[in-house]
Protein backbone atom coordinates (compact mmCIF):
# COMPACT_ATOMS: atom_id res chain seq x y z
CA UNK A 1 0.00 0.00 0.00
CA UNK A 2 1.27 3.75 -1.03
CA UNK A 3 2.44 5.44 2.22
CA UNK A 4 0.10 8.22 1.56
CA UNK A 5 -3.06 5.66 1.53
CA UNK A 6 -2.26 3.76 4.66
CA UNK A 7 -1.63 7.84 5.86
CA UNK A 8 -5.09 8.68 4.97
CA UNK A 9 -6.92 4.80 5.94
CA UNK A 10 -5.14 5.91 9.33
CA UNK A 11 -6.75 9.45 9.80
CA UNK A 12 -10.11 8.17 8.58
CA UNK A 13 -9.65 4.97 11.05
CA UNK A 14 -9.01 7.77 13.40
CA UNK A 15 -11.75 9.97 12.73
CA UNK A 16 -14.36 7.17 12.58
CA UNK A 17 -13.15 5.43 15.85
CA UNK A 18 -13.09 8.38 17.97
CA UNK A 19 -16.32 9.43 16.42
CA UNK A 20 -18.36 6.12 17.11
CA UNK A 21 -16.55 5.12 20.22
CA UNK A 22 -17.61 8.89 21.38
CA UNK A 23 -21.07 8.75 20.62
CA UNK A 24 -21.78 4.94 22.23
CA UNK A 25 -20.82 3.86 26.02
CA UNK A 26 -22.17 0.52 27.00
CA UNK A 27 -26.31 0.25 26.00
CA UNK A 28 -26.63 3.46 25.01
CA UNK A 29 -26.25 5.41 21.98
CA UNK A 30 -26.45 8.71 21.33
CA UNK A 31 -27.32 10.17 17.71
CA UNK A 32 -25.00 13.20 16.66
CA UNK A 33 -26.89 15.92 16.74
CA UNK A 34 -27.75 17.60 13.16
CA UNK A 35 -25.25 21.07 12.73
CA UNK A 36 -27.11 23.82 14.64
CA UNK A 37 -27.66 27.48 13.09
CA UNK A 38 -27.80 30.08 16.20
CA UNK A 39 -28.32 33.44 15.78
CA UNK A 40 -26.88 36.11 18.00
CA UNK A 41 -29.42 37.43 20.59
CA UNK A 42 -31.99 34.58 19.69
CA UNK A 43 -32.41 31.19 20.93
CA UNK A 44 -32.22 27.82 19.30
CA UNK A 45 -32.86 23.91 19.67
CA UNK A 46 -30.54 21.13 18.95
CA UNK A 47 -32.25 17.38 19.69
CA UNK A 48 -30.36 14.86 20.31
CA UNK A 49 -31.64 10.72 19.73
CA UNK A 50 -30.72 8.78 22.93
CA UNK A 51 -30.93 4.97 21.50
CA UNK A 52 -31.05 2.47 24.26
CA UNK A 53 -30.10 -1.70 24.14
CA UNK A 54 -33.07 -3.59 24.21
CA UNK A 55 -34.17 -5.14 27.45
CA UNK A 56 -32.57 -2.35 29.34
CA UNK A 57 -33.86 0.95 31.18
CA UNK A 58 -31.81 3.96 32.28
CA UNK A 59 -33.13 6.06 35.25
CA UNK A 60 -34.89 9.30 34.10
CA UNK A 61 -33.70 12.60 35.16
CA UNK A 62 -36.03 12.57 38.09
CA UNK A 63 -35.25 9.07 39.52
CA UNK A 64 -38.01 8.05 42.30
CA UNK A 65 -35.02 6.83 44.83
CA UNK A 66 -32.28 8.37 46.53
CA UNK A 67 -30.00 6.19 45.76
CA UNK A 68 -30.43 5.85 41.99
CA UNK A 69 -28.05 7.85 39.55
CA UNK A 70 -30.12 10.34 37.65
CA UNK A 71 -29.74 10.54 33.52
CA UNK A 72 -28.06 13.93 33.33
CA UNK A 73 -26.63 15.93 29.89
CA UNK A 74 -24.07 18.75 30.39
CA UNK A 75 -22.69 21.41 27.51
CA UNK A 76 -19.89 22.66 27.65
CA UNK A 77 -17.26 24.84 24.90
CA UNK A 78 -18.49 27.43 22.82
CA UNK A 79 -20.30 30.31 22.78
CA UNK A 80 -23.79 29.49 23.39
CA UNK A 81 -25.24 29.13 27.17
CA UNK A 82 -27.64 26.51 27.86
CA UNK A 83 -31.05 27.74 28.50
CA UNK A 84 -32.65 25.15 29.53
CA UNK A 85 -32.83 21.03 28.85
CA UNK A 86 -35.89 19.16 28.53
CA UNK A 87 -36.07 15.73 28.87
CA UNK A 88 -39.16 13.55 27.98
CA UNK A 89 -41.89 12.26 29.98
CA UNK A 90 -40.67 9.20 31.98
CA UNK A 91 -42.82 6.11 32.63
CA UNK A 92 -43.10 4.61 35.82
CA UNK A 93 -41.76 0.90 35.87
CA UNK A 94 -42.05 -2.22 38.26
CA UNK A 95 -39.15 -4.54 38.32
CA UNK A 96 -38.86 -7.99 40.61
CA UNK A 97 -35.86 -5.62 42.43
CA UNK A 98 -37.97 -2.67 43.03
CA UNK A 99 -40.69 -2.88 45.84
CA UNK A 100 -42.16 0.51 44.25
CA UNK A 101 -42.69 1.43 40.41
CA UNK A 102 -39.34 3.58 39.72
CA UNK A 103 -39.30 5.79 36.79
CA UNK A 104 -36.98 5.27 34.18
CA UNK A 105 -36.84 5.76 30.21
CA UNK A 106 -37.09 2.27 28.58
CA UNK A 107 -37.05 2.73 24.50
CA UNK A 108 -35.16 5.11 22.36
CA UNK A 109 -35.84 9.03 23.54
CA UNK A 110 -35.11 12.68 21.99
CA UNK A 111 -33.58 15.06 24.81
CA UNK A 112 -33.82 18.53 23.80
CA UNK A 113 -31.83 21.91 24.81
CA UNK A 114 -32.85 25.48 24.17
CA UNK A 115 -29.44 27.40 23.76
CA UNK A 116 -29.45 31.12 23.99
CA UNK A 117 -27.13 32.95 22.10
CA UNK A 118 -25.65 36.26 23.49
CA UNK A 119 -25.54 39.55 21.47
CA UNK A 120 -22.14 39.67 21.19
CA UNK A 121 -21.16 36.06 20.19
CA UNK A 122 -18.41 35.47 18.02
CA UNK A 123 -19.42 34.97 14.56
CA UNK A 124 -18.88 31.68 12.68
CA UNK A 125 -18.41 28.25 13.58
CA UNK A 126 -18.13 26.74 16.89
CA UNK A 127 -18.17 22.87 18.95
CA UNK A 128 -20.54 22.11 21.62
CA UNK A 129 -19.23 19.38 23.44
CA UNK A 130 -22.11 16.74 24.46
CA UNK A 131 -21.90 14.42 27.75
CA UNK A 132 -24.78 12.60 28.73
CA UNK A 133 -24.30 10.69 32.43
CA UNK A 134 -26.88 7.42 32.49
CA UNK A 135 -26.97 4.42 34.70
CA UNK A 136 -28.68 1.09 33.17
CA UNK A 137 -30.31 -2.12 34.40
CA UNK A 138 -32.13 -4.86 32.87
CA UNK A 139 -34.49 -7.03 34.62
CA UNK A 140 -32.01 -8.35 36.89
CA UNK A 141 -28.36 -6.92 36.83
CA UNK A 142 -27.54 -3.62 36.58
CA UNK A 143 -24.78 -1.38 34.68
CA UNK A 144 -22.02 0.84 36.14
CA UNK A 145 -22.67 4.83 35.65
CA UNK A 146 -21.50 6.03 32.00
CA UNK A 147 -21.11 8.81 30.24
CA UNK A 148 -21.66 9.18 26.76
CA UNK A 149 -19.44 12.17 24.80
CA UNK A 150 -20.83 13.77 21.25
CA UNK A 151 -20.18 16.68 19.49
CA UNK A 152 -22.35 19.44 18.38
CA UNK A 153 -21.62 21.54 15.44
CA UNK A 154 -22.51 25.11 15.28
CA UNK A 155 -22.82 28.26 13.14
CA UNK A 156 -23.03 31.33 14.64
CA UNK A 157 -24.52 34.33 12.72
CA UNK B 1 -17.18 5.53 -4.36
CA UNK B 2 -13.58 6.85 -3.41
CA UNK B 3 -10.76 4.69 -2.24
CA UNK B 4 -10.74 6.74 0.92
CA UNK B 5 -14.75 5.98 1.58
CA UNK B 6 -13.67 2.09 0.84
CA UNK B 7 -11.51 2.08 3.28
CA UNK B 8 -13.65 3.36 5.76
CA UNK B 9 -15.86 0.43 5.86
CA UNK B 10 -13.82 -2.56 7.42
CA UNK B 11 -12.73 0.63 9.99
CA UNK B 12 -16.44 1.69 10.85
CA UNK B 13 -17.38 -1.72 10.69
CA UNK B 14 -14.82 -3.13 13.59
CA UNK B 15 -15.21 -0.09 15.73
CA UNK B 16 -19.29 -0.77 15.52
CA UNK B 17 -18.29 -4.70 16.54
CA UNK B 18 -15.37 -2.99 19.45
CA UNK B 19 -18.91 -0.77 20.70
CA UNK B 20 -21.10 -3.78 20.68
CA UNK B 21 -18.77 -6.24 22.45
CA UNK B 22 -18.29 -3.45 25.28
CA UNK B 23 -20.60 -4.32 27.43
CA UNK B 24 -21.64 -8.16 27.35
CA UNK B 25 -25.12 -9.27 28.25
CA UNK B 26 -25.30 -10.39 32.04
CA UNK B 27 -25.09 -14.19 32.31
CA UNK B 28 -26.14 -16.47 34.88
CA UNK B 29 -23.54 -18.52 35.31
CA UNK B 30 -25.83 -20.53 37.74
CA UNK B 31 -25.28 -24.21 38.43
CA UNK B 32 -22.55 -24.85 41.25
CA UNK B 33 -19.61 -26.95 39.89
CA UNK B 34 -18.30 -30.55 41.31
CA UNK B 35 -15.30 -30.21 44.16
CA UNK B 36 -12.98 -31.30 41.29
CA UNK B 37 -13.87 -29.16 38.36
CA UNK B 38 -13.57 -25.79 40.50
CA UNK B 39 -10.93 -23.42 40.30
CA UNK B 40 -9.04 -21.02 42.91
CA UNK B 41 -10.56 -17.69 43.62
CA UNK B 42 -8.13 -15.45 43.20
CA UNK B 43 -7.23 -14.01 46.33
CA UNK B 44 -6.92 -10.82 47.33
CA UNK B 45 -6.26 -7.81 50.21
CA UNK B 46 -8.75 -4.94 50.72
CA UNK B 47 -9.20 -2.72 53.44
CA UNK B 48 -12.44 -2.79 55.75
CA UNK B 49 -14.35 0.12 56.89
CA UNK B 50 -12.28 0.34 60.14
CA UNK B 51 -9.14 0.08 57.41
CA UNK B 52 -8.26 -3.90 58.28
CA UNK B 53 -6.84 -5.69 55.57
CA UNK B 54 -9.05 -8.54 54.87
CA UNK B 55 -7.56 -11.00 53.02
CA UNK B 56 -9.87 -13.85 50.97
CA UNK B 57 -7.27 -16.12 52.15
CA UNK B 58 -7.56 -15.82 55.34
CA UNK B 59 -10.96 -17.68 55.12
CA UNK B 60 -9.56 -20.80 54.23
CA UNK B 61 -11.67 -23.55 55.95
CA UNK B 62 -15.05 -21.26 55.63
CA UNK B 63 -17.46 -21.11 53.08
CA UNK B 64 -17.76 -17.63 51.86
CA UNK B 65 -20.62 -15.57 49.93
CA UNK B 66 -18.61 -13.00 47.96
CA UNK B 67 -20.39 -10.42 46.91
CA UNK B 68 -20.21 -7.54 44.58
CA UNK B 69 -22.29 -4.81 44.56
CA UNK B 70 -23.09 -0.88 44.47
CA UNK B 71 -24.86 1.32 46.39
CA UNK B 72 -26.58 2.46 43.31
CA UNK B 73 -27.87 -1.09 42.04
CA UNK B 74 -31.37 -1.96 42.80
CA UNK B 75 -31.11 -5.77 42.82
CA UNK B 76 -28.00 -5.70 45.32
CA UNK B 77 -30.04 -3.80 47.24
CA UNK B 78 -32.31 -6.85 48.00
CA UNK B 79 -29.90 -9.39 48.10
CA UNK B 80 -28.33 -7.39 51.01
CA UNK B 81 -30.66 -8.42 54.05
CA UNK B 82 -30.73 -11.66 52.76
CA UNK B 83 -27.13 -11.65 53.18
CA UNK B 84 -27.38 -10.57 56.26
CA UNK B 85 -29.59 -13.08 57.27
CA UNK B 86 -27.12 -15.99 55.85
CA UNK B 87 -24.15 -14.46 58.24
CA UNK B 88 -25.84 -13.86 61.37
CA UNK B 89 -27.75 -17.85 60.43
CA UNK B 90 -24.52 -19.48 59.43
CA UNK B 91 -21.92 -17.93 60.67
CA UNK B 92 -21.14 -20.70 63.58
CA UNK B 93 -21.19 -23.21 60.97
CA UNK B 94 -18.10 -21.82 59.43
CA UNK B 95 -19.57 -19.24 56.94
CA UNK B 96 -18.88 -15.88 56.19
CA UNK B 97 -19.97 -13.28 53.44
CA UNK B 98 -17.72 -11.10 52.30
CA UNK B 99 -19.13 -7.83 50.06
CA UNK B 100 -17.13 -5.57 47.93
CA UNK B 101 -18.21 -2.35 47.17
CA UNK B 102 -17.62 -0.90 42.81
CA UNK B 103 -18.68 2.73 43.38
CA UNK B 104 -16.42 4.71 41.84
CA UNK B 105 -16.61 6.98 45.43
CA UNK B 106 -15.29 5.11 47.53
CA UNK B 107 -16.34 4.81 50.89
CA UNK B 108 -17.34 8.70 50.97
CA UNK B 109 -20.71 6.86 50.14
CA UNK B 110 -20.35 3.27 50.80
CA UNK B 111 -19.68 3.58 54.18
CA UNK B 112 -22.81 5.90 55.23
CA UNK B 113 -24.78 3.07 53.16
CA UNK B 114 -23.82 0.07 54.99
CA UNK B 115 -24.50 2.06 58.76
CA UNK B 116 -27.37 3.07 57.15
CA UNK B 117 -28.37 -0.57 56.32
CA UNK B 118 -26.70 -2.01 59.45
CA UNK B 119 -24.65 -4.40 57.46
CA UNK B 120 -23.50 -6.92 59.83
CA UNK B 121 -20.62 -8.58 57.22
CA UNK B 122 -17.55 -7.41 56.14
CA UNK B 123 -17.40 -4.97 53.21
CA UNK B 124 -14.73 -3.55 51.64
CA UNK B 125 -14.44 -1.49 48.58
CA UNK B 126 -12.86 -2.97 45.36
CA UNK B 127 -9.57 -1.83 43.72
CA UNK B 128 -8.54 -2.26 40.12
CA UNK B 129 -6.69 -5.31 40.96
CA UNK B 130 -9.56 -7.33 42.02
CA UNK B 131 -11.94 -6.10 39.59
CA UNK B 132 -9.29 -7.36 37.15
CA UNK B 133 -8.70 -10.48 38.85
CA UNK B 134 -12.32 -11.31 38.61
CA UNK B 135 -12.56 -11.42 35.27
CA UNK B 136 -13.91 -7.28 34.85
CA UNK B 137 -17.25 -7.10 37.38
CA UNK B 138 -19.42 -5.67 34.69
CA UNK B 139 -22.48 -6.48 35.69
CA UNK B 140 -23.99 -6.20 39.49
CA UNK B 141 -24.44 -7.77 41.48
CA UNK B 142 -22.58 -10.55 40.62
CA UNK B 143 -21.84 -13.21 43.67
CA UNK B 144 -19.08 -16.20 44.03
CA UNK B 145 -19.97 -19.02 46.26
CA UNK B 146 -16.55 -20.37 47.40
CA UNK B 147 -16.22 -23.94 49.09
CA UNK B 148 -13.94 -23.73 52.37
CA UNK B 149 -10.44 -24.85 49.63
CA UNK B 150 -10.95 -21.62 48.79
CA UNK B 151 -12.52 -22.83 45.12
CA UNK B 152 -15.75 -21.12 43.05
CA UNK B 153 -18.66 -23.29 43.09
CA UNK B 154 -20.78 -21.15 41.57
CA UNK B 155 -20.91 -17.80 40.37
CA UNK B 156 -23.97 -15.86 40.05
CA UNK B 157 -24.56 -12.51 37.52
CA UNK B 158 -27.35 -10.31 38.38
CA UNK B 159 -30.21 -11.30 41.13
CA UNK B 160 -31.26 -14.87 42.18
CA UNK B 161 -33.49 -16.48 44.34
CA UNK B 162 -32.58 -16.47 47.68
CA UNK B 163 -33.30 -20.52 47.78
CA UNK B 164 -30.37 -20.71 45.07
CA UNK B 165 -27.91 -19.14 47.60
CA UNK B 166 -29.78 -21.25 50.62
CA UNK B 167 -29.35 -24.71 48.87
CA UNK B 168 -25.58 -23.84 47.78
CA UNK B 169 -24.50 -22.69 50.98
CA UNK B 170 -26.30 -25.90 52.95
CA UNK B 171 -24.79 -28.24 51.01
CA UNK B 172 -21.25 -26.65 50.74
CA UNK B 173 -21.44 -26.47 54.89
CA UNK B 174 -22.53 -30.14 54.81
CA UNK B 175 -20.07 -31.67 52.31
CA UNK B 176 -16.83 -29.18 54.27
CA UNK B 177 -18.28 -30.60 57.71
CA UNK B 178 -15.14 -31.59 59.65
CA UNK B 179 -12.90 -29.40 57.75
CA UNK B 180 -13.47 -26.11 59.95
Amino acid sequence: MERSSRARLLLAALACGTTLLAQSAGVVTVAPPPKLTARRGAEAEATIRVQLRDGYHVNSHTPSEDYLIPLRLTWSGGPLEVAGIVYPKPVLEKYSFSPKPISVFTRDFDIVTRFRTPANAPGGPAILAGKLRYQACNHNSCLPPKTVEFRLSVSVQ
Amino acid sequence: MTRFATGLIPVCAAALVLAGCSSAPPVNAGAPKGAKERKKAPDFALKDSTGQTVRLSDYKGKVVLLNFWATWCGPCKIEIPWFMEFEQKYKDRGFAVLGVAMDDEGWEIVKPYVERLKVNYRVMVATEEVDNAYGGVESLPTSYVIDRDGNVASRHVGLVSRSIYEQEIENLLESGRGKK
